[in-house]
Formats: structure tokens, sequence, C-alpha cells
């Protein structure tokens, strides 16, 4: 039973992670109808950013949390200045062409991050200076920390600041606006261009916050890293239903508790012909499930066939 | 690029028919010398990345059945290249002591691709855009992931330690991986690779421009435009869709067996996502859906890095008298910011076709 | 595209300033010795090809087998070695294959036409095995310091030798010594599915069970992972006294801390992946009381080691795995070729067979596939933040190289004296290299602040 309620937890907070860049993902792809394959770089950056300021700090005699929130507030400023820029750099000029033509182009942002973060950062892995409590609490046997804890609640709290953001504020309305027509938002007076760019920015201050709870949960980060993550954030994206902020937080959350419970227990259902290393096959194979049955994801509303 | 001229030059070559053939002629003589010049100039080196730029414009023309012409994201193509490789690795290798000859391995690797080819297709048929990217993505990862751990319970693919010793490709019973002497002239292995993938190459080059033209190509390009008009003129959408699958993953099939025998050695690294993402790159980057644009863009992607993997050094060098950036940074720095360029610049591809180059003039959205 | 520059331009100028507050004396050097004046003797170039990833996740392994081969190049070329009555200058080809099959195969073709004497490398088996058939054909000698698939020295083929143990030999030792010394009656087994990691999983297994142990369950990650909480806690839920990973530090480190975290108190065992000061370092003191091992003798145990030890990190810093290995790759070339008398691949090629050398990692003697003759294996355990060597198991050459430690503890400790200026010295060398050492020393002086800013 505690195996069953720890792995349960180990889920929830890979899931959590999962979601907080998956809520990037989304938030993006609501707006634009644009996958942002260099989100997963500019969490990377965020990473980056985060732990070499958290370094510089370790030994000034502030406590832990302040130079933690001295990080993430330089991590969000470097990705959202990356964020705007990519935008405007690589996104904007490509918003009529035609749906590939942007994809192509984050690719490439996504090689160059990688490649400046490898110039900037050297090719070696980066720990996360053990400033935070690793105080540890006991839930029906099992185990979680304060850090992981405080994943869950922030990945959360951050999914409903992003629903009041978009559906309660006025900024939330011209962005409702611009995703269901960018023209007649124009029209109706939406500064479409400042919207497309505050939206990356808000997105990139997220993949901040994701690259900095990523690095301190695992203590680890490295010019690679956003690699896979983008991947799996991108597919709780689509599993959750993309463009929904919901989907994303619920496709992240799923996605984690699937690779938690596929890696544990696929052995043993399977009489040991599957391992953990059908892991991902597992998830894969539950999204595809998924998109058979309900195409536009668990939570995503029926979009209309785009030319 | 010098626009006047050239659709002149092209005009020309549709009317008059002398035009067309010296121009062909010239092509064959052009593409026949291509080795010796570049093997006696540049080194083989350079010839052993034109060997790979002709399986990357197998596997480009492929994806844009797929892409191109029936406008269906396909991110894990490679999938269909690994099927290929390992069917030739399988049967013509120590590994299960199967030395099966070349003409067999590679149509049946073909058919084989081609059969995973619907079994991608099948379910996917309702998805659209970004969902069927996902999937297809996934359906390439859950490959790789197969290979790279069929090793137990029962040794089928050797898991990540690849397949080694794979028989060089054999042609009548001559081996390509050996000096071949033909008429008294010796055509090494590399020349004789060259010919032969060139050979298949204008095969599908040729099998391609005939779809393109055929009752299915138009099927395919209605589809892509808008698929509820396609179904409402009658065609059968899922099957043309399935069709498109099969087709594509055939051609990745028989480049991925010609890789194999090539290499004699597989692993599944060489079958990751970013190979998938890689070829895809050169489909839209070419001019998706334009056979000349397609072959240009796999040519361009392969030899790029290569450019940069000989020139990074050296021209920091000359320019700031040392090596400034780490060369292989830059050059990969400097992939990723071609890869923008080109598509900040000319965002339907390098060598659009007419069709959508109308279309982006117009409206794109 | 002006944001890509930025950073660019900012490390330039950062490297820039460090070059000039390290070491002022070395600046105009450079200029000076730029103008190679014409030696008197003959001056033969060898080249030597030198294959490891150098972008992609690997970067940093295939960077430091780089910084190996280059110190090695430059110890040479301070020699000033004559072979076969001609002044020896040796060069480095550094190549990526990116860690991709396909590219090993074009970058070897690249050294073949470029017509280098012998080829170091590469670090992947994966890359190896295709490219040594390209280097076999042309009849170049090809040493890798790190590529331990069994299959690499079964081709056949003559050229290929390695100065690392194998999977076979390392994991055999590992499962003995879970057995035995650790009297483990359970194991759990985790691999990270890389040729590298299942391939000295699978070998440990074997050995496992020989030694009449029991493999409890055998769990499966990625070389790109950071999460195994889910495995661990499958591995927790069958209680093993030792917990096996066969895979890099990168992985390594976290998956010890995380199961700390998860309360699994086995004991954690992995292989030369995992021995790295990078695994404490991203373990923290989880990793305190966990083993390792690595083929060879521990640097501080070999003539000469220590001091190619200190003098590597003052240069390059930290070495990071395989640098030592492929130093001693270099080093066996070169030595082959002063015993052939001469250059040439096909002439020194015989002697690379015969070769009677001692290394810093270990003495080296190929057997007759081209793989170490009884690679011996070490163990080491974290004690107090860093690896402790415990012992030295199988391998003749132990006894010769604990001789050989006697004999030479005279010349370490000069060594050691010698290693506390080897920064200045190190330097020296470098500026003697002409322009493009200066480019080096940008490096290394960038590499030296930025480890200056992590021991912050």
């Amino acid at each position: 039973m505690d195996i069953f309620v720890q792995q349960i937890i180990n889920g929830l907070v890979l899931g959590s992670i999962y979601a907080l860049v998956a809520l990037g993902y989304t938030m993006v792809y609501g707006i634009m109808g644009l996958i942002n394959f260099a989100h997963g770089e500019v969490v990377m950056i965020g990473a980056m950013v985060a732990i070499t300021v958290i370094k510089l700090l370790a030994d000034s005699g502030l406590p832990g949390v302040v130079i933690v929130l001295i990080g993430l507030f330089a991590a969000a400023v470097a990705c959202m200045a990356v964020g705007f820029t990519i935008e405007r750099v690589a996104y904007r000029p490509l918003r009529k062409a035609p749906k590939l033509a942007p994809l192509i182009t984050a690719i490439g942002v996504s090689i160059v991050l990688q490649n400046v973060a490898m110039l900037v950062w050297g090719r070696n892995y980066h720990s996360f200076p053990p400033i935070l409590p690793t105080s540890q609490h006991e839930i029906l046997g099992a185990t979680i920390t304060s850090l992981q804890v405080a994943i869950v609640l922030i990945a959360a709290l951050t999914m409903a600041g992003l629903m009041l953001l978009v559906h309660r504020t006025r900024l939330g309305r011209a962005m409702r606006a611009t995703s269901e027509n960018p023209a007649i938002a124009q029209l109706m007076g939406v500064d479409i261009d400042r919207i497309i760019s505050l939206t990356f920015v808000i997105g990139s201050a997220l993949a901040a916050l994701a690259g900095l709870m990523v690095s301190a949960n695992y203590s680890i980060a490295h010019y690679y890293m956003g690699f896979i993550l983008g991947l799996k954030a991108f597919t709780a994206a689509v599993l959750g239903g993309i463009g929904n902020l919901a989907g994303a937080m619920l496709g992240g959350i799923l996605l984690g508790l699937i690779e938690s419970l596929g890696a544990g227990y696929i052995g043993d259902l399977t009489g040991g012909f599957l391992g953990s290393h059908y892991q991902d096959v597992f998830a894969f194979f539950v999204l595809i499930c998924v998109l058979v049955f309900r195409p536009s994801g668990l939570v995503g509303e029926k979009v209309a066939e785009r030319a | 690029m010098n626009a006047p001229t050239r659709p002149i030059f092209f005009d020309a070559l549709r009317r008059n028919k002398s035009t067309a053939i010296a121009a062909t002629v010239a092509l064959g003589i052009v593409l026949a010398a291509l080795p010796f010049l570049i093997g006696s100039h540049l080194g083989n080196s350079w010839l052993r990345i034109l060997d790979f730029a002709l399986l990357y414009i197998m596997l480009a023309l492929g994806l844009n059945i797929v892409v191109g012409f029936a406008g269906l994201l396909d991110l894990g193509y490679i999938a269909f290249y690994a099927v290929g490789a390992y069917l030739y690795a399988l049967l013509a290798s120590p590994h299960f002591g199967l030395h099966l000859p070349v003409w067999l391995i590679i149509p049946a690797g073909a058919a084989l691709s081609g059969i995973f080819g619907v079994l991608l297709g099948a379910p996917t048929l309702r998805l659209r855009g970004d969902y069927l990217a996902i999937v297809t993505l996934g359906f390439g990862e859950i490959v790789r992931i197969f290979l790279n751990n069929l090793n137990a319970p029962i040794n089928i693919t050797n898991g990540p330690q690849g397949i080694s010793g794979i028989d060089p490709i054999r042609l009548g019973g001559v081996t390509l991986a050996k000096p071949i002497d033909f008429l008294g002239i010796t055509v090494p292995s590399l020349h004789a690779y060259y010919y032969l993938f060139l050979a298949l190459a204008l095969l599908i080059v040729f099998i391609t421009i005939r779809l393109e033209n055929s009752r299915i190509g138009r099927a395919w390009v209605a589809i892509r435009e808008d698929e509820i008009a396609a179904k409402a003129c009658g065609i059968d959408t899922r099957n043309i869709k399935l069709l498109a699958f099969a087709m594509g993953a055939s051609f990745g099939g028989v480049a991925g067996g010609l890789f194999a025998g090539f290499q004699a050695f597989v692993s599944p690294e060489s079958f990751s996502l970013m190979e998938s993402v890689m070829v895809l790159c050169m489909v839209v980057l070419g001019g998706m859906g334009n056979i000349p644009g397609v072959i240009l863009g796999g040519v361009l992607l392969t030899l790029l890095p290569e450019i940069f993997r000989h020139g990074a050094g050296p021209v920091q060098q000359a320019i700031f008298g040392k090596v400034l950036l780490d060369p292989e940074a830059l050059r990969m720095l400097l992939f990723g910011l071609a890869l923008i360029v080109v598509m900040l610049y000319r965002p339907a591809g390098l060598w659009p076709s007419t069709t959508r180059r109308r279309e982006f003039r117009g409206d794109a959205a | 595209m002006h944001f890509s520059r930025v950073p660019s331009m900012t490390l330039a100028i950062v490297a820039a300033i460090a070059l000039i507050g390290c070491g002022q004396k070395e600046e105009p050097k450079p200029q000076a010795a730029a103008p190679v004046a014409p030696p008197p003797k003959p001056e033969i170039v060898v080249k030597l090809g030198h294959v490891a990833p150098l972008t992609g996740p690997q970067a940093h392994l295939g960077k430091d087998n780089e910084n190996g081969a280059m110190m090695a190049i430059e110890e040479l070329n301070a020699k000033a070695l004559e072979i076969g009555g001609a002044k020896i200058k040796f060069e480095l080809l550094p190549e990526d294959d990116q860690a991709d099959p396909k590219q090993g195969t074009i970058v070897a073709q690249k050294l073949v036409d470029a017509k280098v004497n012998g080829v170091i490398g590469h670090l992947n088996s994966g890359t190896t095995i295709p490219a040594s058939k390209l280097y076999f054909d042309a009849g170049i000698p090809q040493i890798s310091g790190s590529a331990t698939n069994p299959k690499y020295t079964e081709q056949g083929f003559s050229t290929a030798f390695r100065v690392m143990a194998n999977d076979v030999q390392q994991g055999k030792v590992l499962g003995d010594y879970a057995a035995k010394q650790l009297a483990a009656k359970t194991v759990a087994i985790i691999d990270d599915r890389s040729a590298y990691g299942q391939g000295l999983a699978d070998e440990f297994e074997k050995a496992v069970v020989a030694a009449g142990g029991k493999v409890a369950t055998r769990e499966f990650t990625t070389d790109k992972a950071t999460d195994f909480a889910a495995i661990l806690t499958k591995i927790k839920s069958k209680k093993p006294e030792v917990v096996f990973y066969g895979g890099m530090d990168a992985q390594g480190g976290p998956m010890a801390k995380q199961m700390k975290t998860l309360g699994l108190k086995a004991k954690f065992l992995t292989g030369d992946g995992g021995c790295t000061p990078e695994f404490i370092k991203l373990g923290g003191d989880a990793t305190e009381g966990q083993y390792c091992s690595l083929p060879g003798v521990p640097l501080d145990q070999m003539p000469g080691g220590k001091a190619f030890g200190d003098k590597f990190t003052a240069k390059y810093g930290q070495i990071q795995l395989y640098a030592p290995y492929v130093y001693d790759a270099v080093m066996v070339m070169a030595d082959a070729m002063k015993r052939a008398n001469s250059v040439e691949s096909a002439k020194f090629l015989p002697e690379i067979g015969k070769t009677d050398y001692q290394g810093v990692t270990t003495k080296i003697n190929f057997d007759e596939k081209g793989d170490l003759k009884n690679g011996a294996i070490s163990m080491y355990q974290v004690k107090a933040g860093k690896w402790e060597y415990l012992e030295t198991i199988g391998g003749s050459p132990v006894e010769a190289a604990k001789a050989a430690v006697a004999e030479a503890a005279g010349a370490i400790k000069e060594a050691a004296k010698d290693a506390a200026t080897t920064t200045g010295e190190a330097a020296k060398e470098v500026a003697k290299d002409g322009v493009k050492a200066a480019a080096d020393a940008v490096k290394a002086a960038a590499d030296a602040t930025k480890a200056a800013v992590e021991k912050k």
C-alpha cells in the first residue's frame, strides 16, 4: 500500500513539473495556434540563469528562500527577454506564412539557444546548491519533501492564476479575442502585436519558474535538458487538449501518473515481458488511445478544421 | 535569385523538346562525373557526404508525399527508415546467420515499411495538424524504444548494442564494399554506392513525379487543401490518406535498407527524433510539395553542417587570427541560424511549387 | 539575430579579460612565436585524429577526451622527439561525431582523407564500431580510450585497440564485488539502455548470478532522464541489499539522491560512468558511502599519475572521466612510433600490438584482439565527499604497478612539487605553440574563471 501511495506521489510531483512547462506551451498555442518548439530551451535558460545567480549568492548569508527568489527573479527577467526576442525575430514575421514555416524557425531557435547555452555555461552538468530545507513528510508510509509539496502547489496556483488572468481580466479578454480571430480582434481595437508579445513574455516567465523548480528538485541543470522536458510537456499539453489551461494541468498530472505507475507496475502486469524500459511506450500508447477517441485531447474544445 | 531568367529557362525546357533532351543529357553527364570530380578535388569525405545526401533525398521525397502532397504532418518518419535498416540488418548479417540477397531485402523493406505506414495511418485518420504531429512523434519513439529493448527476453534486435558486421550490398555477385573493376576502370567503393543510390533516388524521383500528376496525386493535394471538400467530390479520403502513408513509408524503407548495407552497422541511436525533425526541415525548407525543392532541401541540409564543420575553425582563424568560439558549438549555432534566416526570407521554402507560391502571394491563412 | 551574438560576444570579452588577468606574461609571446623559424632538421608533422561528441548531451565527456589528447600532444611536442632522423611535431585533428553513427563514419572518412597517421577515439561504441571499418580499410591504427562494447575488437580488425577494460571485464569484477565483498544476497539492477549501460548491466547480472546472488528486479531508465522515483520505489518494495546502476554520472548522482529521499537504504554501486566527481557534486551527501569501479589503477598510485592529474586540472579543470585513458592512448601510439622508428601507419601498427607501456591509468599490454590484457579494475567508495580508493581487483599489472609505485615514489614527490608550478609551465608551453594555442589559453582561462565562480 505504501508503495502504491509513493508511486502516486511520485507521479503527482513529476506531473506537476510537466504541467508547469505544459502551461507555457498551451498559452502560446492557445493564442497563436503555434507549437513553440523552443519552449523547452527557454526552460533550460531559466534553470541555468537561476542556478548561476543562486550559486553566486549561496555564501552571501541570506536565507535560502530569499536567494531562490532572487534567482527566480533573475531567471524570469532573462527568460522574458529571450521569449520576447524569439517572438519578434522568429515568429512575428511569419505570422501569415504557411503553417510549417514557424515550426522550422522554432527548431532553428531551439538549436541556437542550446548551443549558445553550451558556449556560455559550458558542457558540464551544473548542480543546484543545497540551500533549500530538505525536510521530509510522511503520508501513509510514503515520503514527500517540502520542495515537492511546493512544486505541486505552485503548479496548481499558477494554473489558477493564469485562468483568472485569461478569463477575468481585460488583458485576458483581449487574449481570447486574439485567439478567436486576430483580424477581427484588431478591428475591435485590440493591439494584437502587443497581446502576442505579452503572451510570450508570460509564457517565458512560467518557463523560468519551471526551470527553477526542475533544477531544484533534481539538483541538476544542463544545456541539453530542455529537449526531453519540452517533448514530455508538449505530449502532456496535447493529451489534455492543447490550448486549454486546465487541460495542460490535467495532461501533465496524468502523464506523470502514467509514467510513474507504468514504470512501477508494467513489469508485474505483463509477467515481466515489458519492463520499465517501455515506460514511454506506455505513455505514448495512452496518448494515442485518448486521441483516437477524443481527437482534440481530454478537455480540448472541438477545433474547427483549420485549412 | 535571378528571378526573370529562371522561368524563361524552364519555359524553354517545357516547350522545346531538343532543349529538354540536351538539358537531361547535360545533367546526366554531370551526375555521372560528379563522384570523380568530388573524389579527386575535395576528397572522399565529401563523397561519403554526397552518398548520405542521396539517402536523405530519398527520405525527404518520401516524407514529402505525406507532408507536402497530402498535408499530413508526420514527426515520426524516421521509424520507417529504421524498419528498412533493421530488416536489412537482420536478414543479412551474422546476427541470425542469414545472408539473403539485396534484391530480396530492399523490396521486402519497402513493403514492410509500407505496412508500418498503414499501421500508423489507420488510427490517426481523424486527427489533424498538431494532434497528428504528436501521435506520429509517439509512433516514431515507440518504434525506436522497441528496437532499443528487444534484446530480451528473446534477442531480436540486439538492443542498444546494435547489429554489426552487416553484409555490404552485393549486386550480381559483386560487392560494393571493395573497388570494382569495370571495363578496365576501377570504381572505388564510395563511387559504386553513389551510383546505386543515385539510380534508386532517380527511380524514386520518377515515381514521385508520376504520382504527383496522377489521379492519386491530385487527390492528395485535394485532401491537403480541404479534406471535407475532397470527400464531397467523391475522393475516398481514408484510402487515399493511407496510401500516402504507405508510399512515403516505403521510400523510407528503401533508404533504410541502403543505409544499413552502406554503414555495415545499425543501432537505435541513428533513428532518434532529431533525425525525423531534420528530414522534415529538408522538406519544408526546400519547398513543400515541390520535388526539385525537396531535393534541394535534402542536399542543402546534409551539406550545410559539413561545410560549417570544415569552415568554422579556419574561417575564424582567418578573420580574427585565432579561434574565438568553439568551432563545434559554432557549427550547430550557424546551422540553427540558417534554418531561421531561410524561413524568414523564404517562408514557403527555397523553391516552392508554383501553386504554393501563388497561394502564398494571396492569403495563406 | 543580434540576440544570439550578444552572449557569445560577452563570453569572448570575458574570456579575453580572464586571459589578461591570468597570464599577462604569455600574451605577447604568441605574436613573437607566430612566424615559426625554419627548423634546422627536417620536421615531420604527425597528424592524429581525435573523435568524440563535442555537441549534444555527451559533449562534456567529448571535450574531456579531447583535452586529454591535447595534453598528451603538447607534452610530446615539448619533448621534441626524433623518429627516423626527423624532428616530429604532433598535430591533433579534433572532430565532432555528435555520438551519431552516421556522423561517425563521415568524420572517419574525413580523417582518412586527411591521411592521419593514427586515430584516437571515438568515445561511444556506437560510433567507434562503424568507423573502425573505415580505418581498417585504410590501414590506420585506432586506439579508443572509452569504447567498451566487446564487439569493437571482435570484428577482426588489426587496427582496432582500446586502452579501457571492456564491459565484460568490468561487469564481472563489479558483480563479484557485489556478491562477495558487499555480501549481497539480492541485488537490483538499473541500466540506462545505452550500449554502455546495458552491456555493463548484463555482465554484472551474469556475474552476480554466477556468484550465487539473486537479482530481485531489473529496471531501466534512459541516458537523458532525471526522475527515477518510480523505478526506485519499485526497487524499494523488493528490498535489495545492493542497487547497481549501469550508466553515467549525470543520472547516477541524482539517482543516489532520490534513493535517499525515498528512504531506500541499499548500497549503491556503479561502473566507470558514475565514477566521477560529477557524481558526488550532483548527488550531494546522498553519495556518501557509495561504491564505483574504474578500469586501471588510481592516478595517484601510478608513476606520473598524480602529476598528470594535477597538470590536467590546472590546465583544463576537473577531469571528467576518460581524459587519462585518452592521454594514455596517445602516448601508446607515440611509443609504438618510437619503437618502430617510423611514423608511417603500416610500419608502427605491428608495434602497437607489442606495446608494453606504463600509462597513467594502468600498465598497457594488448591481447591478440586489441583489448587490454588482464585489465585491472579498481574499486572506490565515497568518503567525506570524495572518491577514496579501496582496492584493485584482477590484472597482473597491479603487482607491476605497485613495484613501480615504490620505485617512482621519489619521482612522484618531485612531480607533486612541480605540480604547484605547473600552471605557469603549462602556460609557457601554450605560448610556444603560437597563435592556435592562444585560443586554447583563452578557453583554459575562461574555464578556470568559471571553475572559480563555481567554487564560490
